[in-house]
């Protein structure tokens, strides 16, 4: 297989990379860019712990290959806080306790912000179906529903 | 060990009980926390593991000439490179055969060779130039089948304990085991009404986000490293240094991150693989696993199969109570129905009760601890059967439960007599709670269970290291799986009497100290909790003795009050009260550094009770169950961070909710899994459920000196037989088999309308 040299912005910065064809574009990030926060939980788009975004668009980065990233915007949990200051989802998520092992967290913590960014006064429901493609096993999502209708309150207050 | 039995009633407590964020929370919520798949070393390879396609099958031979021959492979290992070393240790010996197959592949997805190559795609073609030669053999993967004298036989060495005389012909009855007191024949001679019924659960699997990964790095001085996820790495170590015949001083395990686990990371499985493809190749070797080797080859729970006969007096007061349980633990033996059997009455003051397990093989996954390990399944049978009974005599089932509820001086049915307990607390309350007294509409109904589980104590070794600025590092060897660094940093301050900010609690890796116990059980809040308290306690009598020194008293004239020495009375000294941070301060010049330690193997657990209250609304078109409220209300003894002992409240009522309604291993005629993955395994997703009420209660534990129990597995026995409850309430139908899927209930509502119809 021939490898692909892909150009790409990544949480803002111009990242050029080389891979494979089929390498995932999780695949990617996180062996080829150190970028381990996306995790991998089950490679087949079903648990989100993956999420991304592609152009400000949630993605499970598990189902997109390296190469389709070519001129593309891609958002990762990386680069959430802004330097010293914390995403307040961040800080919500810590404050609400809604995370125990954490493994899901990053991927919550992108799906949430791309429902924010979408919808800024979202209902539980809203909130529930919008996290439904993000698996935890650990926290039965009542912390985590809790602490994202906090943050979009307080960010409306803002 | 000696403890104020009187001192957790009565402590204020400062520090503990508040709700400080996490020591590691922000590695968390920035993507910066290193989980078993996030490491890296210089030179590493990528290891891959092959695994039987057949349920039960012979391997004649293995040929992995050609795949040792492909550019990249750097090493091939298969059972030649597991020679036993388990020295007549028949329980190690299973983990060696499951770790990799010997003269048969016991499961599909059973390990029969691995390679490690210089990329995964190398090692994923490689893995196909291997020949497996299989015998196929007829296979079994249901326990009641499993049972039965014609059922094709695993293991020719399993003749069942327990029974007399013992059996000549191997069979896959593992074991009987029997416990109870009192009479049940003559029990149920007293019994105005009997209930009788049987009931199955399907395995579910703990379904932890993160799969099975791990680094290794043997050299060829056999000194190694291996960084992995997992409860435990002691345990890590010391099995792979059995298996693999390594000295275990020499092998230095460090935990990673564990992304989930509920104990299906108290045991392993690719570790000694990655071991010994690193030793072999002379690199570091990574493994990790797919979504689908996790759900093939990893611990589910056992599916069960139970009988259970309960009678009582028409006034409702129980007289007899009779189980018998049947788990397939998988391809091994160790099914938790001891564990099913000893709980299974647990929560009921019973002058007769019985209950017989036994431990049945057959071909799937050899079973791993999940969460309160057998009880689930046994609480669903008898909470079921409770339900069925209040009913018949015409009492509200919570009344008929308080009024045979177990209570401090009852002999439990597994043979202890309870201490102080708060089973009756956790049902008054939720007789008192609102969610009790809350209207229902059209197909919908409440159901409620009582739950219990012992909890553990066990091995923990704790060191806390005193800095000159009056800090301090806690050091711990239990990985910390939902948050318990900052309930070890809560107990720590408060026993110092400083500031929770002032404490970091670290996981330590095995060459750093003592041997620590799995992270399971219930234990690492209790039992290692309990040695940072005790280590602290140390670490104070240090601190004592140095301002003793400075000031030129005895050291028994110095006693310790929230964070400060001060002499113990007038006539010790006149000397203004010192901080810690101030005798820390001067530690070198009074004598060096300030540590505290301690080490033991921790008694007192306290068990745990339950009472879950579930309101379902079922959809009689459909079949499909929606939670509509769910209500968690259990004993903590003392909450020592109130949102993780909610968080676990929740967690477990949440993952036994998936187990009632929609989780299952499906089977094929071939033995193999047909729902290897997340989107036919399907666990709960936020849209599925409502918020999840809790309420703590807090009967303290007189084993502990602030009166903790462990709170972690209570959670998920009582949720089965709680929803199951809510259904048959909503739509009047008995479901005795989980899961509650739509075609079961579809199906059991078409025999209700059949009979009715019958019947008219």
């Amino acid at each position: 297989m021939t490898a692909v040299k892909v150009s790409t912005k990544i949480n803002g910065d111009a990242v050029d990379f080389v891979c494979e064809p089929d390498e995932t574009l999780l695949d990617v990030l996180r062996n080829r860019l150190g970028l381990t926060g996306a995790k991998e939980g089950c490679s087949t788009g079903d648990c989100g712990a993956c999420s991304v975004t592609i152009d400000g668009r949630l993605t499970c980065s598990c189902l997109v290959l390296g190469a389709e990233a070519e001129g593309h915007d891609i958002g990762t949990i990386e680069g959430m806080a802004k330097g010293e200051k914390l995403h307040p989802l961040q800080k919500k998520f810590l404050e609400h306790a809604a995370l125990q092992c954490g493994i899901c967290t990053p991927g919550f913590l992108v799906a949430a912000k791309a429902l924010l960014d979408h919808n800024p006064r979202p209902t539980e429901t809203e909130v529930r179906f919008a996290l439904a493609g993000n698996l935890c096993r650990c926290t039965g999502y009542d912390k985590i529903v809790r602490a994202v209708m906090d943050t979009a309150a307080e960010m409306r207050r803002a | 060990m000696p403890l104020d039995n009187t001192e957790s009633q009565t402590r204020k407590f400062k520090v503990v009980g508040t709700r400080p964020i996490r020591p590691d929370g922000i590695d968390k919520v920035t993507g910066r926390a290193r989980f078993g798949a996030d490491a890296v070393a210089p030179g590493m390879l990528i290891g891959r593991i092959l695994r039987s396609p057949h349920a039960h099958a012979k391997i004649k031979s293995i040929d992995a000439s050609k795949a040792l021959k492909l550019e990249g492979v750097k090493a091939v290992v298969t059972r030649d490179d597991f020679p036993d070393k388990t020295d007549g240790d028949a329980a190690l010996y299973d983990v060696l055969y499951n770790v990799m197959a010997r003269e048969k592949a016991l499961y599909e997805g059973h390990a029969v060779a691995a390679v490690a190559a210089t990329s995964a795609s190398v090692a994923r073609q490689a893995l196909k130039l291997i020949k497996v030669d299989y015998e196929v053999l007829p296979h079994v993967t249901d326990v009641d089948e499993a049972m039965k004298p014609s059922a094709p036989v695993l293991h020719a060495k399993i003749f069942t304990d327990g029974v007399e005389p013992k059996p000549k012909k191997a069979s896959n009855v593992v074991r009987r085991y029997e416990f109870g007191h009192g009479d049940v024949d003559a029990g149920f001679k007293k019994a105005d009404v009997i209930v009788e019924q049987s009931f199955k659960t399907e395995a579910t699997h703990q379904g932890y986000i993160e799969p099975h990964a791990c680094l290794a790095n043997v050299g060829t001085d056999g000194q190694g490293e291996l960084w992995v996820c997992t409860q435990g790495h002691f345990m890590v170590r010391d099995t792979c240094a059995r298996l693999l015949g390594m000295d275990m001083s020499k092998l230095r395990v460090t935990a990673s991150e564990i992304g989930g686990g509920f104990g299906g990371k108290t045991t392993v499985f690719i570790e000694p693989v990655a071991l010994a493809l690193s030793r072999k190749a002379n690199r570091p070797v990574k493994v990790v696993m797919s979504r689908d080797e996790v759900f093939k080859a990893t611990g589910p729970t056992s599916s069960s199969s139970i009988d259970v006969k309960i009678g009582c007096t028409r006034d409702g007061r129980i007289v007899a109570g009779d189980a018998t349980l049947r788990y397939q633990g998988g391809a091994f033996a160790g099914s938790p129905v001891e564990f099913g059997a000893m709980t299974a009455f647990a929560q009921y003051d019973l002058d007769n009760v019985r209950a017989i397990g036994y431990d049945v093989v057959c071909n799937r996954p050899k079973q791993a601890a999940y969460r309160a390990p057998g009880a689930p399944m046994a609480n669903f049978a008898i909470e079921s059967v409770i339900e069925e009974l209040a009913h018949k005599v015409g009492m509200e089932p919570i009344d008929f439960r308080i009024k045979n509820a177990a209570r401090e001086g009852t002999k439990s049915s597994y043979g202890p007599v309870y201490g102080p307990i708060g089973l009756l607390a956790t049902l008054q309350k939720a007789r008192e709670h609102p969610h009790f007294r809350a209207p229902l509409g059209k197909n919908q109904g409440r159901g409620m269970a009582c739950g219990f589980w012992f909890n553990f104590g066990g091995q923990s070794c704790v060191t806390l290291n005193i800095g000159v600025d009056g800090t301090v590092g806690v050091v711990t060897g239990s990985p910390d799986i939902g948050g318990s660094r900052a309930s070890m940093c809560l107990m720590t301050a408060e026993e110092l009497g400083i500031p929770y900010e002032k404490v970091r609690s670290v996981v330590t890796d095995t060459g750093s100290l003592g041997y620590n116990d799995v992270t399971d059980g219930s234990r690492t809040t209790f039992a290692t909790g309990m040695a940072c308290i005790l280590a602290a306690r140390d670490a104070i009598k240090k601190l004592c003795a140095r301002a003793a020194q400075i000031w030129g008293i005895p050291e028994d004239a110095v006693t310790w009050d929230a964070g400060f020495a001060k002499p113990a009375g007038g006539n010790a000294g006149n000397f203004p009260p010192m901080s810690l941070k101030e005798i820390a301060a001067q530690a070198a010049s009074t004598g060096g550094p300030i540590a505290g330690h301690h080490e033991y193997s921790a008694d007192g657990a306290g068990v745990s009770f339950a009472t879950h209250i579930c309101d379902s609304e079922v959809d009689p078109e459909t079949g499909f169950t929606k939670i509509l409220r769910y209500t968690v209300l259990q004993d903590a003894g003392k909450a020592v961070h109130p949102s993780y002992v909610e968080g676990q409240f929740q967690g477990g009522a949440v993952q036994g909710i998936g187990w009632a309604l929609n989780e299952e291993y499906i089977y094929g005629k071939d033995g193999r899994l047909q729902n290897a993955g997340f989107l036919d395994y399907r666990i709960p997703v936020c849209s599925d459920l409502p918020m999840i009420d809790t309420v703590i209660l807090e009967i303290p534990n007189p084993g502990h000196p602030y009166g903790v129990r462990g709170v972690g597995e209570t959670s998920i026995v009582p949720p089965l037989a709680a929803v199951a409850n809510s259904v048959s309430a909503a739509v009047g139908v008995r479901m005795c088999e989980t899961p509650i899927s739509p075609p079961k209930l579809l199906a059991a509502l078409d025999r209700k309308s059949g009979m009715k119809k019958a019947a008219e």
